[in-house]
């Protein structure tokens, strides 16, 4: 099979593969880099369990092929804690409001709120509602992980207004 | 869920992306966002050998304003087009449907070029471009070329783009200021295509209108410019009499499939439903 070889930054480091042209992204971050924390969960660009940050977008990695993200700049859920673990305020807030029962859908859901929060610190609840309406939960019913998104708006603002004064 | 193999091709000019379909012919696919075609290159239902990737590609991204005309080159995703101050200011309708497209991650994605090129009934651009009497800008081995969005879609996924063509872009004359416009789209959940949408653009001056235009989406093999419908409000106070014209005149020309959308019968008057909304709102917004 004729691979093609990849390069890329993932979670702040250059990584590199041999892929398939055909290899999705979610593949080669999963299989080749072991990084699981992007899920697989439709597979049909609905569910938006596989959401990673691609060059200050939200994209679902299972509709994109690794190829095409060469030379791009990846976040994973993998890449939002600290070094010392202090877990990101995105998901500070998902645990702080019981944003999610089984967890499936988390990391997608961190990741989206990632990029919404970037475009627009202060989001009402609708707009949040609409910002992840790309990423399904068939658990919570949306309310807490509404709650945790702004938990998470209000602790970075916070944090923001600190470093200004 | 895995796609057949293929060749991956990433040119930097339209001359190479020219040069490669036209040697590839049929085997050759271009890819822009990917999300109409990944998907369908997952269920085997494109297969495509060789995979020319635009993201490189100099000169598709981007919304120009000359004179009376607005651009917009075929890469440019629907984020951007929602983005777009240009857009905003002189053809808000655009800004009204991309919204509706898909969801935040797939409008991140999702191209103009890609969403009016491939012919799938269930996009929602085509319509709207028909709506705007756009024209598709078209580029081959031959050179460059013109049609218009009201002549481009033959049948489901047939259009006029020629092998080794590429569409580069859509052109289109500014609605004149003033004008009353919506895109109205009934679907079951975010994400979904339409069970019927109706684009409405149309000017009015003291009370009464001067110019009309009504597309409709996913009521058809093609989106469909409803010209007589289009017709019937010219010259009216848009009272509720022409209306129920326009709106007959409009379910006319559907001929939907019957489909977990719902019913033929359904989807017509659905189409209905939406071209009256949108009628009545763009009347509203009209100056």
């Amino acid at each position: 099979m004729n691979k093609k070889h990849v390069k890329m930054t993932v979670n702040g480091k250059t990584v590199e593969g041999d892929v398939e042209a055909r290899t999705l992204l979610i593949h080669f971050l999963r299989e080749d880099l072991g990084l699981t924390g992007p899920h697989i969960g439709c597979e049909t660009s609905h569910c938006g369990a596989c959401t990673v940050d691609l060059d200050g977008r939200s994209v679902k990695s299972c509709t994109l092929f690794a190829v095409q993200a060469e030379n791009a700049d990846i976040t994973t859920v993998e890449g939002m804690a600290a070094a010392d673990g202090t877990l990101h305020a995105i998901q500070e807030g998902f645990m702080q409001e019981h944003g999610l029962q089984c967890g499936f859908c988390t990391p997608g859901m961190i990741m989206r709120t990632h990029r919404l929060l970037q475009e627009n610190p202060n989001p009402t609840d609708e707009e949040i509602r609409w910002g992840i309406s790309g990423n399904l939960c068939r658990c919570t019913g949306y309310q807490n992980i509404v709650k945790a998104v702004r938990y998470a708006a209000n602790k970075l603002n916070d944090t923001t207004r600190e470093a200004a004064e | 869920m895995i796609p057949g193999d293929f060749e991956y091709h990433r040119p930097n000019s339209i001359g190479e992306v020219v040069s490669l379909l036209s040697t590839h012919g049929d085997e050759a696919r271009v890819i822009a966002g990917g999300h109409s075609l990944i998907p369908m290159m997952k269920l085997r239902l494109a297969a495509p050998e060789h995979l020319v990737d635009l993201q490189d590609v100099a000169g598709l991204v981007g919304v120009s304003e000359d004179g009376g005309a607005i651009t917009i080159g075929a890469m440019t995703t629907q984020t951007e087009l929602i983005a777009s101050k240009v857009l905003a200011e002189n053809c808000p309708i655009i800004r009204e449907a991309a919204l509706l497209i898909a969801d935040p991650q797939v409008r991140y994605c999702g191209t103009l070029g890609g969403n009016v090129a491939n012919g799938d009934p269930g996009n929602d651009m085509p319509a709207l471009m028909q709506c705007l009497g756009a024209t598709y800008l078209l580029q081959g081995p031959d050179g460059t070329r013109e049609v218009d969005a009201r002549d481009y879609y033959e049948a489901a996924y047939f259009t006029e783009l020629k092998d080794g063509e590429l569409l580069t872009g859509v052109r289109f004359e500014k609605p004149v200021v003033g004008h009353g416009y919506a895109y109205k789209k009934l679907k079951r959940k975010v994400g979904d295509y339409a069970t019927a949408a109706a684009a409405v653009i149309l000017s009015m001056n003291g009370g009464s209108c001067v110019s009309a235009s009504i597309a409709l989406t996913n009521v058809g093999d093609t989106p469909l410019y409803a010209q007589a419908a289009s017709d019937a409000l010219v010259g009216t106070a848009l009272d509720a009499a022409t209306i129920d014209q326009a709106v007959a005149l409009a379910e006319s020309i559907t001929e939907p499939a019957s489909d977990g959308r719902g019913p033929a019968e359904y989807r017509t008057k659905m189409a209905g439903v939406m071209t009256r909304r949108a009628i009545e709102e763009a009347k509203e917004r009209a100056q």
